[in-house]
């Protein structure tokens, strides 16, 4: 791990080094972007996915296998997958934007408080009513714009007020749950629009919509951070802001971008929890940015930034979901569970640090 | 924290079974005065399926697979819900209990009522984290034949649960409020306070109203209100604001005994003893206080933290097509509702065995 970061930290430098001058930014933002455009083919985050996600996808098999031991047809049917994958989806969106924040240098404690207030807002009797008499969508352009605007408040803050992120994100999480509970006044409010309940609770092909939501956003979070200017960025801001500045990067400007999008992946797992519950609650995402930050650090982004993988991720919402399946199915008792979670959330970081070690120096 | 009834005790179960006037259905005939029930029950101390008479509720009847879900056990009333309904399915060889992971996520706790239905369970008993939030799962378990029994707090669509089983949040308001006014003695000027638990639960409004109610017909009003979390830190921390912002206060309603510990600790912080104290739930630790009459603390107000094991019990009734056989009605009833008695040094020796440890 580590060695892949200072590998990934000497490529840079050579590119800053080279443009000492600071009047040719133009020159600087091009060369950037083509070191970037080579990091792939030269070792960079995906050519090698497989040795890093090697170890989660081996944790994730050995539960998959302890589930079909100890609960046979019980964990190994369709229903109880579709069980899983739903639980995984909402919390998964929320993870893929973690992912950038993080890989950004980042972090966002205020996600399950932005998930609270999206779904609060969403579902006020203003905004139902006027979803009725036009259009249920408006409840998804209303969960989506709360979730950029917290974003928003969020990046500024943090990109311009020169205030830590962990700072801004907690003072968010209080604010924004404080905020969803002024709003719904601390009530459960109950969707009753029923064009957006048909859409979110539809099936496709026997796939339930949220699941497909979790995928396209996994698909679109791993071409964006792989195959994009801005995946390239996010991975030079989070590596050595000074060095990404130096190299002409609007540092700030996509800090504040990052957190907009995690801002919007909440107003979309939002969207996906008042379709699952019918509810939009301030006391909805109850503790979902430890889940979402404990699934992307297991999926092997490191948590100073700089190196972040979408793979990774998905697995490491996986493997939380399955496991919980299967401690369920199994009739663990919730003390039990919370201790093995820990244990297996410490086994599977080493594995997969040891087979990464492994990875890079064959 | 509420109250508790550990189902070992004959004195507690009696109670219950009178205030509760139902579910336990041993208990209810002994107190209907059959000798030979009375005799039986006297003799085990427990009331454990073996020992139960032939052709009674408490035979072993067929297996039943019972799914239970229920939130954090993080105040002592949950972790009481969970222990109680623990405790009872062991007493009964046919009940194969299910116990999921509590938590306060209603993403997950939808999961794993999912994964009840995907098992097949007989019947599914349900404290929901939020009632309206888990309704849509509710509903799809009863459409797919699997009885569900709605505890404590309460769906938003009634067909989504066969029996509910209920304390009475409401009547603990009343209960308190009515208190209160026997107490002031027709002044009017009395300062009352009050901190209630979590503030978006219905349950938490219900007991509110019914205190307020309660206080409006004797002249009064509650002049503060502060919302705590049912947890010790929160008590604590609404507790020494509250009486940092109420210099003179005259009576305190404290809706959990749980947090309670938290709002003593506050107000012996504070020096604090001009006024009378009254709980909520009904915890031992609260149930010893009243007892020794030392403190603030002069009455708790009962919630039933056994409501969890009585879902468990009608869910067993329900899959083993059997009825209360106390009643006439040859099914088990839609809903159940607890009683919430007040009680005071006066008449806390009856309750406090039956209390639970926060």
């Amino acid at each position: 791990m580590s060695e892949q970061s200072t590998s990934r930290g000497a490529e840079h430098v050579p590119d800053v080094g080279e443009v000492q001058n600071p009047v040719t930014p133009t020159r600087e933002t091009i060369t950037v972007e083509r070191a970037g455009a080579e990091s792939p083919s030269s070792g960079g985050l995906m050519s090698g996915p497989f040795g890093r996600n090697l170890g989660l996808v081996l944790a994730l098999l050995l539960i998959c296998a302890a589930g079909v031991v100890t609960a046979g047809d019980r964990f190994a049917s369709i229903d109880n997958i579709l069980t899983v994958l739903r639980f995984a989806s909402a919390l998964g969106v929320v993870a893929i934007g973690m992912t950038f924040v993080i890989t950004g240098g980042g972090i966002d404690l205020s996600v399950g408080a932005l998930v609270a207030l999206c779904s609060v807002w969403a579902t006020t009797f203003a905004t139902q009513t006027m979803a009725t008499d036009t259009h249920w969508t408006i409840m998804v352009f209303a969960a989506l714009a709360v979730g950029a605007g917290a974003g928003l408040v969020n990046g500024l803050v943090i990109a311009y007020g020169k205030v830590v992120p962990f700072i801004t994100t907690l003072a968010m999480l209080a604010a924004a749950r404080g905020l969803a509970e002024i709003i719904s006044e601390r009530r459960t409010q109950i969707v009753t629009v029923d064009g957006f309940k048909d859409f979110f609770g539809a099936d496709v092909l026997g796939v339930p919509l949220l699941v497909i939501i979790f995928a396209l956003v996994s698909l679109g979070g791993w071409v964006l951070l792989n195959r994009t200017t801005f995946g390239r960025r996010t991975l030079a801001v989070g590596g050595n802001p000074e060095a990404a500045r130096l190299a002409g990067i609007n540092v700030n400007r996509h800090t504040v971008m990052l957190y907009v999008l995690v801002g919007v992946c909440c107003g979309l797992a939002a969207l996906m929890l008042i379709s699952r519950t019918t509810t939009g609650s301030s006391t909805h995402g109850y503790m979902w940015e430890l889940d979402a930050i404990a699934a992307v650090v297991i999926g092997g982004t490191l948590l100073t930034g700089g190196r972040g993988t979408i793979v990774g991720t998905v697995v490491g919402v996986l493997i939380f979901a399955t496991l919980g399946n299967v401690f369920t199915l199994n009739n663990q008792d919730t003390s039990t569970q919370a201790v093995a979670k820990g244990l297996i959330i410490v086994v599977a970081v080493l594995l997969q640090q040891r087979l990464a070690r492994n990875a890079t120096s064959t | 924290m509420r109250l508790r009834t550990p189902f070992g005790r004959q004195q507690g179960r009696r109670l219950t079974g009178l205030l509760v006037g139902s579910v336990a259905v041993l208990t209810l005939a002994a107190c209907t005065g059959s000798a030979e029930d009375a005799a039986n029950d006297d003799d085990n101390g427990s009331d454990s399926a073996p020992a139960a008479a032939a052709g009674s509720n408490d035979e072993e009847g067929d297996q039943v697979t019972i799914g239970f879900s229920a939130p954090a056990a993080d105040h002592g009333w949950m972790a009481a819900i969970t222990n109680n309904v623990r405790d009872l399915a062991e007493e009964y060889p046919d009940i194969d209990l299910q116990v999921a992971e509590g938590t306060n996520d209603v993403n997950l706790q939808i999961s794993q009522v999912e994964t009840f239905i995907n098992d097949k369970v007989d019947a599914i008993v349900l404290l929901p984290f939020d009632g309206a939030a888990m309704t849509p799962v509710a509903l799809k378990a009863m459409e797919a034949g699997i009885p569900v029994i709605n505890v404590d707090r309460e769906f938003d669509d009634p067909n989504a649960a066969r029996v509910t089983v209920l304390g009475d949040n409401y009547g603990m308001g009343v209960s308190a409020g009515q208190y209160v006014c026997e107490q002031a003695g027709g002044n009017e000027d009395v300062v009352v306070a009050e901190i209630a638990g979590i503030d978006s639960l219905p349950l938490t409004q219900d007991r509110s109203q019914g205190f307020e109610d309660a206080l409006g017909e004797c002249g009064l009003d509650v002049d503060a209100r502060q919302a705590a979390e049912f947890t010790v830190e929160s008590g604590e921390e609404v507790a020494a604001n509250l009486l940092q912002a109420e210099k003179k206060i005259d009576f305190l309603w404290n809706h959990d005994d749980d947090q309670g510990v938290g709002v003593l600790a506050a107000i012996e912080n504070a020096g604090r003893d001009e006024f009378t104290m009254i709980g909520g739930a009904g915890s031992a630790n609260a149930m010893r206080a009243i007892q020794e009459d030392s403190g603030v603390l002069k009455a708790t107000v009962i919630y039933p933290s056994t409501q969890g094991a009585d879902g468990v019990k009608l869910a067993r009734l329900l899959v083993q097509s059997k009825a209360m056989s106390d009643l006439v009605e040859v099914e088990v009833p839609r809903t159940v509702q607890l009683f919430a008695p007040v009680v005071t040094s006066e008449n806390v020796d009856q309750y406090i065995d039956s209390a639970f440890e926060s």
